[in-house]
């Protein structure tokens, strides 16, 4: 029993980044119609928000310190971080502590441009051409994105931790009445699931309640009599372009302390995000969010000792096996709707 | 006996009902319209005879066969083929090549892995081809493009593809839907003139009152997804029902 | 020739040609010039040309003939690898068995992944392909170590049983051969400062590419190749017509996975090892971009798609800065700097940008890729000279011509 709930909640983070990633994903698909491949390379450059913002903070000048020593002898050399200067050294260190969650003021303007740029500048070309040509030239932009990352951070992963504040493990099994220590969890895998619970909330109260969102739900369910009504629906598909681009660069930034960021970490996403599209069903928002956390908790609970003891390896396949399966049984997927990209 | 029969054909999406016990029989050599107004239930109909459609309830008998359960390709196999309402060629295609493929359906049947002999070299396809060509009058356009013609062309294009399998059972959605008078009346002559000389069965569905009345040997009348009449043009002309579905005294 | 039209006799023989006289093409450099780190005419360089050239010419037909995008072909180029690896372990040094193997496994594995894939078309399609080949990649590298060598790798080793070869001696280690004639075996000719390299297994490998090619030649004019740009341009109308597609498209799949299968067989016999990482999903993304690059749907296309990737990969990567420097020092010094910081970025290491942005130039401005490209230019030319003529031009420049 506390090794179900256990794998529940291990399945809970990565299935979060799934779902927020699979969301921007349908939502650009639902709306522009424009399948992107780009997509993983915001969540990655979301990411990279937040390693740039805490390598800012950390910027030190040095400063020669004469009541210390160094072994040489000589007056020892500190460096500074120039935030000390400005806020002194306290607040200093919170604020380099609570880089990543500051990360997400300084990620959204970013992305939300980034959105921006890539829509008016790229994918508006491609609303009419073959889905095939879609793929191919996001794909190219992906390339282009991470090899940029990666020219400027390198390649290996940059460990970015999460504020000493969330350090520590939640003893879900003592609150749960079973033994203490049975289950227990990360506190920032805690916040990245409710963090994305209020994106995900967000972006659909932002859908159901404002006249904006009712437009652009019209606009997914029938894009050309919403046109034929007058209603500028372009402008509204860039913003929407803004706002996916900016779930799925939060998404990035949150997940910095659970897995340090490197730049092909977008891919290994997006491969996965787009699986969990077609399986929760392409242009269903719902489905996006509920397949993602359910292959979430399904790879979890495939990576358990006792069911890689039976069936080597399923962890690493377990997805991909289930995507298929359903896109042979349900070709819609688990909530889509009839005549999206059917063929 | 008709060569195609359809029998108390139900059909219904979620919740509406497009087809209701739907009979209708479809005599050999001729030209059957079927007309009704907007939202009758013509299209379904036409869409369960080509396997489109599934039928929930009834049976649609082609020459004998059930068509129920039947892929798209199975049917056409038995001799039915299809004009549409936007005509549906293969537009990337030459015109040529393009009436060459059923001639290939025809003879070499649903499927067959001929890999390494060049197109070139089957003669009889090609000169089957040509002389198709030949009958609708584009054998100057044989090396075109076919996305590059007129609309009209095309619709000539797709009939020339569907006759050059000596279908048994021609269906036509609207041939003549989005064309202008010269070209309605041509379509008409070149309809006429295929009944004429080959014998072939066709079910037309027709806006134009015009076309259906030049052509049509029998008519039948669909409206809110039934059958109300059929029978003769002579007949239908002022018969009180059909008035009543047009004029909207159904409401 | 052979069955073929005229221009595709022609076609073919200019293919040959530059196949056999590729160590003097490739290498039009003095050994000893400024300029000899563009030559590309060295053995290894050679024989991935044309094995991806092999890749890609499969690859087109399926994508190129039916428009249907597979994201996972490297997946059979690796089974076929590792099958060929295996039969360098179990029978023979000898490369025929290997990759008459490779081409079987990859085959087979293509029909299975092709049956289930091809039940969905479009961007389902592609997903599914990708799925396969993640799935492949991630089996590899973990549960099938045994079978794949893992992390590491599969080669031959001193003791594997070999059963065919009689037992190698001491110390002797195993290199792939065809009857006595290794693979790696060369022959240099020196004329005034130039050399050109003469190798083995590049001309082995160039065959298997003449006749591949030969052979695509005739799947794209025959009846099937037809039904395959049928099924590009409107399967509706070709199922109304009364022709099931997904034979022919499942047909279309084993092919291009054979073809897959025997650059994965060539390449096993050319340097005899086979990693997981050649089924990774950047490696079916590669192929992809050979194919387009080069103009998918046409003969010639994919073959100087992969020759242009493979090509530039080579040269660009092996470009430092030091290089770059020697090149710009006629410069001014600041200016100099400047071009070697813009360029910096592009080369070395930088090549996945370069080539990234080459797919997006690619795909957004020249979507019938080199080929095109290289009628447009003709037909500009043409058109100089003879300004009515636009109609007959626009008609040769489609696809499959």
């Amino acid at each position: 029993m506390e090794a179900i709930v256990l794998q529940i909640l291990n399945g809970l983070d990565k299935g979060s980044a799934y779902a927020l990633i699979a969301l921007g994903l349908t939502l650009i698909f639902g709306t522009l119609g424009v399948v992107n491949f780009a997509h993983g390379a915001l969540f990655m450059i979301g990411a990279f928000c937040a390693v740039t913002l805490s390598k800012i903070l950390t910027l030190s000048h040095v400063v020669i310190d004469a009541t210390k020593k160094d072994f040489l002898g000589n007056p020892l050399k500190v460096e500074v971080p120039y935030i000390y200067d400005f806020v002194g050294e306290n607040a200093g260190n919170v604020i380099i502590d609570w880089a990543v969650p500051l990360s997400i003021l300084f990620a959204i303007p970013i992305m939300v441009l980034i959105g921006f740029i890539m829509e008016r500048g790229l994918i508006k070309h491609f609303y009419k051409r073959p889905h095939a040509d879609q793929i191919l030239v996001t794909f190219g932009l992906a390339i282009v994105m991470q090899e940029v990352i990666k020219y400027f951070y390198g390649a290996n992963p940059i460990p970015t931790p999460a504020p000493e504040a969330f350090k520590g493990s939640l003893d879900f099994g003592a609150m749960l009445g079973f033994e203490a220590n049975s289950i227990i969890y990360p506190y920032w895998r805690l916040v990245y699931f409710s963090f994305a619970a209020v994106i995900i909330g967000g972006v659909f109260a932002f859908l159901q309640f404002t006249t904006f969102g009712m437009v652009v739900r019209a606009g997914m369910a029938d894009r050309e009599t919403v046109g034929l009504l007058g209603i500028n629906i372009d402008k509204r598909f860039t913003i929407m372009f803004g706002l996916a681009a900016a779930v799925a660069g939060l998404a990035g930034v949150m997940y910095t302390p659970i897995n340090s960021p490197n730049y092909h970490m977008g891919m290994d996403f997006l491969v996965l995000s787009f699986v969990v599209v077609v399986v929760g069903g392409m242009g269903s928002l719902s489905g996006a969010v509920l397949a993602g956390f359910l292959l979430g908790i399904l790879e979890s609970f495939a990576s358990m000792t006792a069911v890689l003891e039976t069936l080597p390896g399923i962890n690493q396949i377990i997805i991909y096996l289930v995507a298929i399966i359903v896109l042979l049984t349900r070709p819609r997927g688990l909530m889509g709707k009839a005549g999206v990209m059917e063929e | 006996m008709g060569i195609l029969e359809v029998q108390n054909v139900n059909k219904s999406f979620g919740g509406l009902k497009a087809l209701t016990n739907v009979n209708l029989n479809v005599e050999e050599g001729m030209i059957h319209a079927i007309i009704g107004p907007n939202g009758a239930g013509k299209s379904t109909l036409l869409n369960c005879f080509v396997g489109r459609l599934i039928p929930d309830t009834g049976a649609v008998t082609f020459d004998g066969q059930s068509l129920l359960g039947k892929k798209p390709h199975e049917i056409n196999q038995t001799g039915v083929s299809r004009v549409f309402q936007t005509p549906e060629i293969f537009s990337d295609l030459t015109v040529l090549e393009n009436v060459m493929i059923p001639c290939f359906a025809k003879r070499d049947g649903a499927y067959s892995l001929n890999a390494i002999n060049s197109v070139r070299n089957e003669k009889d396809i090609l000169e089957k081809a040509e002389q198709m060509l030949v009958d609708v009058n584009m054998a100057d356009k044989r090396d075109m493009v076919a996305s590059s013609m007129s609309r009209g062309d095309k619709r000539r294009l797709e009939m020339a593809m569907c006759l050059s399998q000596d279908p048994k059972l021609l269906l036509l959605d609207e041939p003549t839907a989005g064309m202008a008078r010269a070209d309605t009346n041509n379509t008409i002559e070149l309809l006429a003139e295929i009944q004429e000389k080959r014998h072939i069965t066709m079910v037309v569905i027709e806006h134009d009152m015009h076309v259906v009345f030049s052509l049509a040997q029998k008519i039948s009348v669909l409206a809110q997804g039934t059958v109300i009449v059929e029978d003769l043009p002579d007949k239908i002309k002022g018969h009180p029902k059909v008035q009543e579905a047009y004029l909207g005294g159904a409401h | 020739m052979f069955g073929l039209r005229k221009s595709d006799s022609a076609l073919l023989l200019i293919v040959i040609a530059l196949t056999v006289l590729a160590p003097f093409i490739l290498n039009p450099f003095p050994e000893n010039s400024v300029m000899a780190q563009f030559n590309a005419g060295y053995p290894d360089l050679m024989q991935r040309l044309v094995i991806f050239g092999i890749f890609a010419i499969g690859f087109n037909i399926l994508f190129g003939l039916t428009g249907y995008l597979s994201f996972g072909h490297a997946a059979f180029l690796g089974v076929g690898s590792y099958a060929g690896v295996w039969m360098i372990k179990l029978l023979t040094l000898n490369v025929i068995p290997a990759i008459v193997v490779s081409v079987i496994v990859a085959g087979a594995f293509s029909l299975l992944v092709g049956w289930i894939s091809l039940r969905r078309s479009g961007i389902y399609f592609s997903i599914l392909t990708l799925a396969f080949a993640q799935m492949s990649y991630a089996l590899a590298y973990s549960v099938l170590t045994p079978i794949t060598g893992g992390e590491t790798g599969l080669q031959p080793k001193v003791g594997d049983p070999r059963i065919l070869d009689a037992a190698l001696e001491e110390g002797v280690t195993p290199r792939a051969n065809l009857f006595g004639m290794f693979m790696n075996d060369s022959y240099d000719m020196v004329v005034g400062g130039w050399i050109f390299t003469f190798n083995v297994g590049y001309y082995i490998a160039a065959i298997c590419m003449v006749l591949a090619f030969y052979l695509s030649i005739r799947i794209f004019r025959s009846p099937f190749g037809l039904m395959l740009r049928a099924v590009k341009s409107n399967q509706q109308r070709l199922n109304y017509t009364g022709i099931e597609s997904k034979p022919y498209t499942l047909a279309a799949f084993v092919i291009s996975g054979m073809y897959a299968g025997l650059a994965g067989g060539l390449l096993v016999a050319m340097d005899t090892q086979a990693g997981a990482e050649r089924m990774f999903w950047t490696a079916s993304g590669e192929v992809v971009l050979m194919t387009i690059l080069g103009g998918a749907g046409t003969l010639i296309g994919p073959v100087l798609g992969a020759g242009f990737i493979k090509y530039f990969e080579n040269i660009v990567s092996k470009i430092n800065a030091n290089i770059l420097e020697t090149w710009f020092s006629f410069m001014p010094d600041g200016l100099s700097d400047v071009f070697v910081g813009i360029i910096y970025p592009f080369i070395g290491k930088g090549w996945h940008l370069t080539l990234g942005i080459l797919f997006m130039l690619v795909v957004i401005f020249l979507p019938g890729g080199l080929v095109q490209g290289g009628q447009k230019i003709a037909g500009m030319f043409k058109n100089k000279k003879d300004g009515s003529d636009s109609a007959t031009s626009s008609a040769s420049a489609a696809p499959a011509e």
